[in-house]
Order: C-alpha cells, then structure tokens, then sequence
C-alpha cells in the first residue's frame, strides 16, 4: 500500500492511500465533528456536519468520506469550515423537537453536544416541524419521528449490520421521514427488536420502551416480593454509565445498587446459563446420537429467535427447544424457589435486567408462561437499571454487593454468555467432559472467540469431530443460514446472536457516542470484561455448579431433559410472515 | 400513504409482474426499471403488488417503498382511465399554469393528486416535460395540449368525456 503525504492545519502527515480526511485528522491528533457517520455501519456523507477545506477544492469536503490524495492540504476549522457547520446545524435543529430537559438522551445527545461544542447560542431559522406522531407499537422499541434527525444511521444498523431492513428513509426533502413502508408501525412489520437502531441513533429518536414505572410501582408494593435478575452483559457495560472504563466489570457495584434500591433478592442470570448449558447440552447430545435434526442452533437470542421466525421460518427445527436463560430462570424462580424459600408464586414479580430489547418481546409472548404464572413479568435494559439507579442518588462505585443465594455462585461458564462465541465455548466445556467423562483442564476455546463476523471450529471429542460456527450480527447470521439451507455446511452446532459482538453490544446495553464507537470496537472492549470474569471465577463449567445440579436438578427437575425440564425450561417457535 | 382498502391482484396479473421482474432479477439496478415497467403495466404500485417485487427481486420492502415514495414517477395510488398532469415547472409556472392547474380542478371537481369518484379523472401537477415553447403545457395520457388558456380546460376534459 503506498503512502500519502499531505498536510492538516499545518500539520504533515503520512498516510496509507484510501484514508478519510476523518481518519488522517485522527493520526494527526485532530478530531473533525460527525453527526451521520457511524464506521462500517452509515458512511454516506450526508449530513455536512464533518466539512472540511482543501486547498484547491471546488467546495467544502465530507471528511469522513474524502479519500486523502498526495499533496492535499486541508483545513478542518477555517472560517468558512466553521460557518458551514454552524449553519448546517442550526438547520438541523431548526425542526428538532427540542425539549432536551425531558428527553432521554439528555447529556448523552451527539446533537446537543455539538451544538455545545460548536458554540450555538441561538437558531436563526425555524423550521416547519414534522407532525408524525410517536411509534409506540411495539413491545421493545419506540420511535419518535420528531427528534429525527434523517441521519440515517439505524437504517444502516438494520440494513448492513443485521439485513433485516424493515426501515429505510421514505419520501423526499422536507417530508423525508425514516420508517417501514406504507406508513405502517414497527409492530406491524418483521421487526426482530434487536434495538441495534436505537444504540445507533445519536439523539432520542429511537429508546426502548420503558417498564421503569412498573417496575418501580411492584417494589412499592409491600404485598409483592420482587426478585431481580441480571444478565452477563449488563456488568460488562452498566460502569460505562457511571464514569467508568469501557470493559470494567462492575458486578459487585451493580447488585450492591440493586438491594439499596429495593429488589428483594437479586440474582444472577448466569446460574440458568449454566441450566441452558445443561438442558442444550443434552440436547446436542441427544441429536447426534439419535439422528436429530442439525446443526443444533443456539436460542438465548430473542432478536435472533424472531428474526428466524420471520425470514427462515423452515428452519425452525434446527433451533434448540431451550428457552434463553432468563426465562428459564424466571419459570424457576415461580415454582422450585418460590416453594423452597415458601413464597406464593402470585406475589413474585420477575424482573429481569438484560442488554437486549428483545427481551421486552420475548416475556411477553404467551408461551412464555409455564410457571403457571407470567415467567417473566418486567424486562429492564441495561439503560433502564442505570437511569433508577441515578433516580435514587446512588453513589455506584462505592457500592458492593453479592448475589442472593441458594443460586450462585455460577459459573466462568455462565458469564461468557455475554459475548459471541460464549455460549459455544461454555457448551463445549460440559459436552467435552461428558464425552471424555474426565475432567478437562483444558477449557479455553479461543477459535470461537472475538469479533470476526463467522467463526468454525472443529473440536476434537474422544475421537469425534465436533463441528462448529458462531455468528453474530444477523447478517452474519444470513450467510451461515443460507449455507445450511443450501446443504453445504456440515456443522454439528451453530451458536448465534442477534447483535454484532454478542449480548455485550446488546440494544438494551449503555450509549456510547459515534465519537467513541469510530474508534475503538467496544464489542471486543466489553468482551473482555466477560472474559476477566470467568478467569476469577472457581468453578468454570456448568455442570460443576451444585447450586444447578444439586439444587435445581436434584432438588427439583430430575435430570436435564426430563418430563419437568421440558415442561419448564423449553419454547417452541411460531412461523411469522415477512410482510 | 397510510394502507387503504386491500388491492386484488389476480393471477395472471401477478404472472406478469413476475415476468418483469424475472427480465431484470439478478442485474445490477434493477430495483428502477422494474418499477417502471410494473407500473406501466399494473397503472399504479400498491402495497400488494410491492411485496410480489420484494419477495421475487429480493429487495426489501422498505427499500421498494423509499424509491417509489422519492421519484414522483412512482404512484402508489391508481390514477384516472385519464391521467392529467399539468407542468409547474418554471417556463409553464411563469405563463400562468397554476390557474390552469386550478381550471382542471374546478372543472373535474378534484385536487391535485385525486382521482373522480368513478376513476376516469386523476390530476397531477409534474414538472418540466420538455415542451417550454409551448407553456403552458398540459399532458393527458401522453398527448400535449400547449398555449393553454383558462377557457380551453373545460372543452379539453369534454372531449374525454364523450369517450
């Protein structure tokens, strides 16, 4: 690759051929404000906002889509940079519902920090303000075309990262609006709720919708006893928002937080990972020694289960029967644990903190009731948990605090849950033992491991080949389908999730701005948080944790894949149209 | 915009959409030139005949219904047995075709982008359709009526009328 000479603000630098002007600032230690671009996700060049000057240029350039040339020399804040961008925003926020007090993006806004940052101190235009009214319709994601800004950065989180496009920016010039087509609701299309538009929006277009008040209004309750769970994911990332390092793993803080904020019990979702392990593990097993169905696909990811039920509903068998953990866990918590603590199951709420919107789907759906009672009652994300956690003035970092017995302490297995390639790795650590019927030490699998898009492995078990794929990112997971469905793979056990890097990157999981995210791949960031937490723990395989296996199965279901286990622990699956 | 009643599409209708979209299936672009054709040959392009694309080109919805909604080519509602469209663009604006444009809505008893309640009127206003020597221009079903006066309107639609 050849070099590049040219100079920024003065400055020389040398650059491979094909850099942006954005990224050749960036090596000379320049940052150029973006609003539109989001890397590898919206690189189009359209909101103006990261112009620039090159001397010799017919107009202002696009820094993050302007290829450098040998030569160039470029001005990122000359005065007719700066006015271009003034008047570029002004005209942005010149049709923004702006009522930044009451908004949840407040303080972590890429359009209110600009206008900070670019010294706005009054819009001279007003604009005609859209009158669309807000998208409420569906169970995990909220849209509210007013804050839009057209950026189109989650049409491009739904389109490149996940090709599901259900989105995609309708109508044009003053009336372009960003939606599904013919005007209908998320609701009413093959939205899987993976949220991955709502952590790509740099205003408050696009949140979750929020069980704060219901989950708030149980706690009050003296009558109801509320139980709390927590996801891997969400102590790799909830840190993140109280001032902490991207990949700190703040598990003793966050369940502290939780018992001063009320919960009666907090538990750990981990433990029904390693019960996911158990009954999945069994179920691989199971397949490929009577013949089942493969690969077995892994099924903790709702916006992975209803994206299959939407656009590869003939696959449906291929998917593991298992429901995700926390909704395993929730169908415990209503049966073996009310009955061992001698709670009445009607007065347990369920609530369970994940880094995933889908979830909001999924505990919702009627299956999902097994318990007799609803498994699940509240999913919160991550997001929802720091916000009550801010409401009640809670200093985090000096809080501590362990998770509730009898479950716990899970895992190593259970934890690395949390990131692409954990689920695999923790199955192949029980199924691997069990095969052997030996204790294995060496447990690592680091072939599963990290952000590239399609992972294989083949493992060998005791003179078996096992063979296996990881994808996350339902584009990713596009190209592993359709080499299945075309009979050309000849895996065993195909693990996926809905979001690129896993649970850790979750839809449901904290905010970080463009500005961070163009920069440094927080996927592998919070992977490692998951990663640190499995090396501290004692017991790294799930079927070493007794609080499963002589707690809940012994004490309880019998053995994994029982009558029991079937009736409490698996799903079954509905195919959905596409349209 | 918002879904209207449910658009029938029958098979031999579908079996000519998906002969179109077979033509392009598989080049680079298609998406604009299928549009074109099964609008050419179905008159409009309804939520109905969208998802018959979308499933067979495999192009999704959203992206089918962002071109259609950004060209003003594409309608997604049926227009008149007669499809008027009167040129607003500069040449035509300046001689004075919004009173034209007006004079037809009077005359037909619908507004810019309606259709009459028995289907054989539609009235759009288009831009520029290259006759600026003869503004205003309007055009019915491709034929061009140019140097048009507010009293030509009435006997032009009269003449459809007869039909």
């Amino acid at each position: 690759m050849s070099m590049i000479n040219i100079t920024i603000d003065g400055k020389a630098v040398q650059v491979e051929e094909g850099t942006t002007v954005l990224e050749a600032a960036r090596v000379a230690g320049i940052d150029i404000p973006t609003l539109c671009y989001l890397k590898d996700v919206n690189e189009i060049g359209a909101c103006r906002m990261c112009v620039v000057e090159i001397k010799g240029a017919r107009a202002l350039q696009a820094a993050c889509v302007y290829p450098v040339a040998e030569g160039n020399e470029i001005y990122t804040s000359s005065p007719a940079v700066r006015e271009a961008r003034k008047s570029t925003l002004e005209l942005l926020l010149s049709n923004h519902k702006k009522e930044c007090l009451t908004c949840v993006r407040n303080r972590n806004c890429e359009l209110q920090t600009l206008a900070d940052e670019l010294n706005i101190t009054e819009i001279e235009f007003e604009g005609e303000m859209c009158d669309l009214p807000i998208d409420d319709s569906s169970r995990s994601v909220v849209r509210d075309p007013q804050k839009c800004i057209a950026c189109r950065r989650c049409v491009g989180a739904c389109e490149n990262l996940q090709k599901v496009h259900v989105i995609d920016a309708l109508n044009r010039g003053f009336k372009t609006e960003i939606g599904p087509a013919f005007g209908k609701k998320l609701a009413d299309v093959a939205c899987v709720n993976c949220g991955q538009c709502i952590v790509a929006c740099p205003v408050g277009a696009l949140y979750e919708k929020s069980a704060i008040d219901q989950v708030w209004d149980a706690i009050r309750d003296p009558e109801k006893v509320v139980l709390v769970q927590t996801a891997p994911a969400v102590r790799a990332a909830i840190g993140e928002e109280f001032g902490m390092p991207i990949g700190t793993a703040a598990t003793h803080q966050m369940v502290g937080a939780m018992l001063r904020m009320g919960f009666d019990k907090v538990f750990d979702t981990d433990t029904s990972a390693d019960l996911t392990i158990l009954e999945e593990g069994t179920e691989l097993l199971h397949r490929l020694q009577n013949g089942g169905t493969l690969p077995l696909i892994t099924s903790c990811s709702p916006g992975w289960i209803k994206f299959a039920e939407h656009y590869y509903p003939d696959m449906l068998d291929n998917l593991s029967t298992c429901k995700s953990p926390h909704q395993m866990f929730g169908a415990v918590l209503k049966t073996y644990y009310a009955q061992e603590a001698g709670i009445d199951p009607a007065k347990i709420v369920n609530v369970s903190v994940m880094p995933c919107t889908a979830k909001k789907f999924e505990c919702d759906r009627p299956e999902m009731s097994d318990s007799g009672y609803k498994d699940v009652d509240y999913v919160l994300t991550t997001r929802e948990l720091a916000r009550m956690i801010k409401e009640c003035g809670i200093n985090f970092q000096e809080c501590d605090g362990e998770f509730e017995q009898p479950f716990g302490p899970a895992s190593g297995a259970g934890v690395i849950f949390g990131a692409t390639g954990g689920v695999m790795e923790a199955a192949l650590r029980t199924v691997a033992d069990i095969l052997t019927g030996q204790d294995l030490q060496d447990i690592e699998y680091h072939d599963v491991r990290g952000v590239e898009g399609v992972k294989e492995a083949a493992v060998e078990i005791n003179g078996t080949t096992v063979k296996v794929a990881v994808a996350h990112g339902l584009g990713n997971a596009r190209k592993v389908l359709d080499k299945i469905r075309a009979g050309e793979a000849d895996w065993h056990f195909v693990e996926i999730m809905a979001c690129p890097g896993g649970c850790v990157n979750g839809g449901g999981q904290p905010i970080q701005p463009a500005r961070v995210k163009n920069w440094i791949d927080i996927r592998a960031e919070r992977a490692k948080a998951v990663y640190s937490e499995d090396l501290r723990l004692p017991i790294r395989k799930s079927h070493q944790n007794d609080s499963v296996m002589k707690g809940i199965y012994e004490g309880f279901i019998g053995e994994p894949g029982s009558e029991l286990a079937h009736k409490l622990l698996h799903t079954h699956y509905t195919p959905r149209e596409r349209f | 915009m918002a879904k209207a009643r449910k658009v029938e599409v029958s098979e031999q209708q579908k079996k000519e959409i998906l002969s179109i979209v077979d033509k392009y299936k598989g080049t680079k672009g298609a998406l604009i030139p299928v549009l074109h054709e099964v609008q050419e040959y179905f008159g409009y392009l309804p939520l109905e005949v969208q998802e018959i694309i979308s499933d067979n080109l495999n192009v999704p919805l959203a992206e089918i219904y962002g071109v259609v909604t950004f060209y003003t080519q594409f309608t997604t509602q049926p227009k008149g047995k007669y499809a008027v469209n009167v040129c607003l663009g500069t040449a035509c604006y300046v001689k004075g075709s919004a009173k034209i444009l007006e004079k037809f809505e009077e005359t037909l008893g619908i507004k810019a982008g309606g259709v009459t309640e028995d289907g054989m009127f539609s009235i759009d206003a288009c831009r520029c359709v290259g006759a600026c020597g003869l503004a205003p221009v309007a055009m019915i079903n491709g034929e061009v009526y140019g140097k048009l006066v507010q009293d030509d309107v009435k006997s032009i639609c009269e003449k459809y009328m007869e039909n």
